[in-house]
């Protein structure tokens, strides 16, 4: 039988989408058993039918609906809702969709700040007024997709590991709801932990890890307790796909949660202070904090009030 | 009576943009608007954060071409902090910069602009995708998705991350290559060559000449060129100065950090972003097709018009053959196509060129940086054009000042143009189909936005 989909991608960068294209010869499988209505990447469906002379945006009717990206505009809200009525179950695709991403740093700031930015930069020309013919206007920040709509399926990592998209896919296809394990990174993390040991203080990754480079990752001691700051303990698992082991732990550099809080709902900036505080880290020795939730800064996390508080 | 068509989204791009076809009473189109409908505003929020961490923050500004973000935000880093990655750091990142771009030409060539070639502009939506493809000629497909897959696993086998990759870093790269690495890649980016050369013919012999006259006409306008240049004048993706040169082929070499002297950004009412313009020809800035002022072109098309040769044999025999057919500069907006293939025969060949240099293997990859005061430009060719990254930072290494320009934002005014004369000359009557809507974004395709 065959599926049919939706596919949008709203405040994103279109990496969950190569993600999809990612898959590689089992894409070619996939497209077996799903029949793509709307998928803007790929195909030519239009809002405002297929001649632009339509007054209103609409999606085709779909099995599932899966969106990329928060929502931090005008349009993104309306194409969520469309997609929404339009299909029986929406699927966050990536932590943007999930928990608002990177461009929910921009929560530190008011869209007026961000506007003031861009558009008086020092190669930019004085400009009256700001884009607004045609334009959709800016929400007041970037929320992620379940502060506005009704989401299903959560399938977090910026981006997503094209075999875990797979396997929610098929399993999606088998009529079975896909299962995301409840680890954390360092749950899958094959470095060397040695324990508590005498770390005081963190040290700013301005240096290479220590390891030797013929060994495999196993043979390497646990980033956090080489002094750097890694944000294993308080993100969630996947990242490695299929293989298990994490994709930046495997460049030898430290994580820095882009799969999102281990718990959906956790913070994972006050978990992380909390971890480094109970095993007696000064946490002042990280630069700012700002940057520990730089994947998940939506759900009214990060406020421009905020910010000026701590800076 | 007076009618607004409106094409949106447009597909098989990159990002969120819209046209605006506005007819005037008779159905002959009086006004084009080509939207671009979203700004995050990552030069704001970079603000307060460690720099060394903005090569894995801004590399979310674009999530097919994250390798030219995540390498042109190292090197302003480096600027900042005052340092020089050693040799090897240095060619392990243009290589994974070289990787990259062949990935990227793929990925536009056969997954986003093939349709409109291979089955041809008037095929049903539903079937003119890379779906569509992969039904028509399921050989080519698999083929496509194969070699693809093999340039995206290289990068993440070796670098970890393929997507908003992590492993180059301030100072250098995160991890040196090991000999076993190296055998594996050099196998496989001759299979990528193999490939690439395969696909170039197979583009001239029986994709273009079905096009010619739509390749020679469609989206035509009379731009200026931007591209990076060695200091023999040879393509360079990856490091040089910038080459900006003028629709009647003259130009000028600057380097990087002085940007500012030779770009203007020029706000418009109708799209969140900017419209950068040749501030130094000092003729301001127009989009009027008969006059335009100010305007440049960046991208392949760009790159092949700029260099005076392409450091790599075989396409470098390509560049020969496309001047000798289309001059330089050539004008014709569909012929971003075509050097687009002829960029991919050089990327595999320079990848090569880097995995069968012996420094490449030397264990030192990485300077130690402290942070400190200081500002850095770092500029790469990315697959879209001149990528631009300036950053300030204060004693403690944090940014306090962060200024991009994107590769497909230098662009923004050309695309306007091109979507104009496309909709002029195939919108007459206020008749309108799905074959013309299509055409007309086949001029913006081109771009690769």
């Amino acid at each position: 039988m065959s599926i049919q989909v939706a596919e949008e991608w709203l405040n994103a960068c279109s990496g969950c989408e190569i993600c999809l294209l990612d898959m590689g010869e089992r894409l070619l499988e996939v497209l077996e058993h799903l029949d793509f209505v709307h998928i803007p990447v790929l195909m030519d469906h239009k809002y405002y039918g297929q001649t632009g002379r339509e007054k209103h945006l609409s999606v085709p009717k779909a099995d599932v609906g899966i969106i990329s990206g928060g929502i931090r505009n005008e349009e993104h809200l309306e194409v969520a809702k469309a997609m929404r009525e339009q299909c029986d179950v929406i699927v966050a695709l990536g932590t943007c969709a999930t928990h608002g991403g990177i461009p929910a740093l921009g929560n530190s700031w008011t869209s007026e700040e961000i506007l003031d930015r861009y558009y008086h930069t020092e190669s930019t020309d004085p400009c009256r007024q700001y884009p607004s013919n045609g334009v959709p206007p800016l929400l007041d920040r970037t929320y992620a997709l379940d502060e506005k709509i009704a989401v299903d399926m959560y399938l977090p990592g910026c981006a997503p590991h094209p075999d875990q998209v797979y396997a929610a896919i098929m399993a999606v296809v088998q009529e079975q709801t896909p299962q995301l394990a409840g680890l954390s990174v360092c749950d899958t993390c094959p470095t060397q932990r040695e324990g508590k040991g005498d770390l005081k203080r963190l040290r700013r990754f301005l240096q290479n890890a220590k390891y030797t480079p013929e060994e495999p990752l196993d043979h390497m001691r646990c980033l956090l307790e080489q002094g750097l700051l890694c944000m294993g303990p308080v993100t969630r698992a996947g990242c490695g796909g299929e293989a298990g082991t994490p994709r930046c732990i495997a460049a030898r550099v430290p994580c820095r949660g882009c799969y999102g809080p281990v718990k959906p709902e956790s913070n994972q900036m006050l978990d992380m202070l909390g971890a480094l505080a109970s095993n007696r880290v000064d946490i002042q020795s990280l630069p700012e904090y700002t940057s520990l939730l730089r994947f998940s800064g939506a759900h009214n996390l990060l406020h421009p009030k905020a910010s000026k508080e701590r800076s | 009576m007076s009618e607004t068509i409106k094409i949106s989204p447009l597909t098989r791009i990159e990002g969120h943009a819209s046209i605006a076809i506005h007819l005037d009473d008779a159905g002959e189109v009086a006004d084009t608007k080509l939207h671009i409908m979203s700004l995050r505003g990552f030069e704001k929020f970079v603000e307060g954060k460690p720099a060394e961490e903005l090569p894995r923050i801004v590399n979310r500004i674009c999530g097919i071409c994250p390798w030219h973000h995540h390498l042109a935000s190292n090197k302003a880093v480096d600027g900042c902090f005052g340092v020089t990655p050693p040799p090897a750091g240095n060619k392990l990142r243009e290589l994974m910069h070289t990787i990259a771009h062949a990935e990227d030409k793929l990925l536009h060539f056969f997954f986003l602009a093939a349709a409109d070639f291979v089955l041809g502009p008037n095929t049903d939506y539903q079937a003119r995708n890379v779906i569509g493809l992969a039904k028509a000629n399921p050989d080519l497909a698999g083929k496509v998705v194969r070699m693809r897959q093999k340039a995206k696993m290289l990068l993440e086998r070796f670098a970890g991350k393929a997507i908003h990759p992590v492993a180059g870093v301030t100072g250098g790269f995160a991890k040196p290559m090991t000999e076993e690495d190296r055998t594996d890649m050099l196998a496989q980016v001759q299979e990528l060559l193999d490939f690439a050369l395969f696909t170039m013919d197979f583009a001239k012999n029986t994709v273009f000449p079905q096009y010619l006259d739509l390749i020679q006409s469609l989206g035509k306008i009379q731009t200026g060129f931007m591209g990076t240049v060695d200091d023999a004048g040879g393509l360079s993706l990856y490091e040089g100065k910038i080459r900006l040169m003028r629709p009647d082929g003259t130009y000028d070499d600057f380097a990087p950090e002085a940007y500012t002297e030779h770009i203007g950004e020029h706000v418009a009412d109708h799209s969140y972003a900017k419209i950068p313009y040749a501030k130094s020809w000092q003729e301001g800035v127009s989009m009027d097709l008969d006059r335009p002022k100010g305007m440049y072109r960046s991208n392949c098309l760009a790159r092949m018009n700029v260099v005076d040769s392409i450091p790599t044999p075989k396409a470098q025999a390509e560049l020969e053959e496309f001047r000798e057919r289309f001059g330089r500069p050539a004008q014709a907006t569909m012929l971003y196509h075509w050097a687009r293939l002829i960029e991919e025969v050089y990327a595999c060949e320079h990848a090569l060129q880097l995995l069968q240099d012996q420094d490449i293997l030397d264990p030192n990859v990485r300077t130690q940086a402290e942070p400190k005061a200081g500002r850095g430009v770092g500029c790469v060719e990315a697959p879209r054009g001149t990528l631009i990254h300036d950053y300030s930072t204060d004693e403690n290494g944090l940014i306090t000042r962060a200024n991009m320009i994107v590769g497909t934002t230098h662009n923004i005014g050309p695309m306007n143009m091109s979507v104009h004369q496309a909709a002029s000359s195939l919108i007459h009557g206020g008749e309108v189909n799905e074959e013309i809507l299509n055409s007309i974004e086949m001029a913006v395709r081109a771009y690769d936005p």
